[in-house]
């Protein structure tokens, strides 16, 4: 497969072509996930799972999908434990972990940090987030939730709602969505609009692209309904922060006037933006994008370990 | 007609002519006067007429040949500017500055959180994803520039 040895730094590095060949390739994955089947794709595979900023879903579901392989891990969960406490510094922690690995997963709280471990690394990196920048492995399973629902991507009216400054799960996503050629509503409040940069990119991939604040307007004509929680660590002030948390709720009445194959999909960890009554309605689909992650991550994983020809 | 002597013509050096008007401090600023030989004489000409581009800034230095990184540097800011390099008061070699398609080390991260900023064993490194007018975006953290002068290295 031609994404063997590859690095996945960005949702920009995948073309249209190989993220439905991941995809494909997860969805046969997904027995596998549950226990139902077994697989050795990644036996005798190391992998490094390190990060650096805290974690329950990416990092969980990475190990998982790891371990349902029949490979093992390798984890740093716990910054303190490492000697970056002692002042080593990223490149040098990646040259190490590139010495005892197969491959690395890297979250980092510093933007551009998963680019300088590729850098630094001779074994392939997977991004688990940067800072604010990229989560790629988060945008591939974003999009097969959408995709399992729909069946296609193509067409798709997705809102966007929330912190769309600092989230870096909707940054990859509405590249890729752009790239299928989804319709992309943004509702967000004024302070964490969209950086003007990314909505530039996404205009130049030919994105049809409409703001929508008031919420229950923007949801009307949607398929998806994609929330993001505001991120209290990636303000540079607190006041910042205060200005627009609890700015937005999605709770059951907001989607009464939502088409009835509306899905809401969350990242997690949600942080009272999603009630709780949303669970109960046929359109709560985060908890199945979250049971995702894990046949996703398998397929990535194997494709990219995956053995050379005759090896 | 008396033809006006300007600049003194130098013996050794460096002639970075069409400079787009106005900036040449700024070019002065990249070059690092500071480094010069203390006997060189680095001369400016500010607004000067110039059939190419309408008004032009002039810098000439004695005694320095620019580095690569330098010409990228001045590239970022005027491209339209030409490099002459002076030996035995001839020409040895004249061309225009070119953008290469990575900027390595000459402007920093505007991003504060890029890891590139954060004292790690590596140069700045920006992809060049547009010309005219220059936009350059961080291959770290994907962040565009186009306010370089504040950004310089």
């Amino acid at each position: 497969m031609a994404l063997r040895g590859r690095d996945i730094v960005s949702i920009r590095d995948l073309s249209t072509e190989e993220i439905t060949e991941i995809l494909d390739h997860a969805r046969s994955m997904i027995p596998v996930a549950e226990g139902k089947k077994s697989s050795s794709a990644l036996e005798g595979k190391v992998v490094a799972t390190a990060f650096f900023e805290p974690s329950t879903r990416t990092r969980l579901s990475f190990e998982a999908a790891v371990q349902r392989l029949g490979g093992r891990c390798l984890t740093i969960a716990d910054i303190g434990v490492t000697s970056m406490r002692k002042g080593e510094s990223l490149y040098d922690t990646v040259r190490m972990l590139s010495s005892y690995s197969d491959a690395i997963v890297l979250r980092h709280p510093n933007e551009g940090a998963a680019r300088l471990a590729a850098d630094a690394s001779d074994r392939p990196v997977i991004n688990a987030g940067d800072g604010s920048n990229q989560h790629p492995t988060q945008a591939l399973l974003d999009l097969m939730a959408m995709h399992e629902t729909f069946g296609t991507l193509a067409g798709l009216k997705v809102v966007l709602l929330g912190d769309l400054k600092y989230g870096r799960t909707v940054h990859s996503l509405a590249i890729a969505l752009a790239q299928f050629g989804s319709e992309l509503v943004l509702s967000a409040p004024r302070a964490l609009a969209l950086p003007e940069d990314l909505r530039g990119e996404l205009e130049s991939l030919g994105a049809k692209i409409s703001d929508e604040p008031e919420l229950r307007r923007a949801v009307r004509d949607a398929d998806v309904l994609y929330v993001t929680r505001i991120q209290k660590e990636r303000f540079p002030d607190e006041g910042e922060y205060r200005s627009v948390a609890g700015s937005y709720r999605v709770d059951a009445s907001v989607l009464d006037g939502a088409k009835p194959q509306l899905i809401v999909l969350h990242p997690l960890p949600r942080a009272g933006e999603v009630d709780p009554e949303v669970d109960r309605t046929p359109h709560a689909a985060y908890f199945r994008q979250a049971f995702l992650a894990v046949p996703v991550r398998m397929a990535l994983l194997s494709s990219i370990l995956a053995p050379t020809r005759g090896g | 007609m008396v033809r006006e002597l300007r600049i003194t013509p130098i013996r050794n050096g460096t002639v970075i002519d069409h400079i787009a008007n106005g900036l040449a401090l700024d070019v002065l600023r990249i070059i690092g006067v500071r480094d010069l030989d203390k006997d060189s004489t680095v001369s400016i000409a500010l607004h000067v007429r110039s059939g190419k581009i309408g008004w032009k800034d002039i810098v000439k230095v004695e005694n320095m040949e620019l580095s690569p990184r330098k010409v990228n540097a001045i590239a970022l800011i005027s491209p339209s500017a030409t490099i002459s390099i002076i030996r035995d008061h001839q020409v040895r070699e004249k061309r225009a500055v070119d953008l290469p398609e990575h900027v390595t080390g000459v402007v920093r991260c505007p991003n504060i959180n890029c890891i590139s900023n954060q004292g790690e064993p590596i140069e700045s490194d920006f992809r060049v994803v547009r010309r005219r007018p220059v936009v350059l975006r961080c291959a770290y953290c994907d962040r565009q520039v186009t306010d370089f002068l504040r950004h310089l290295a």
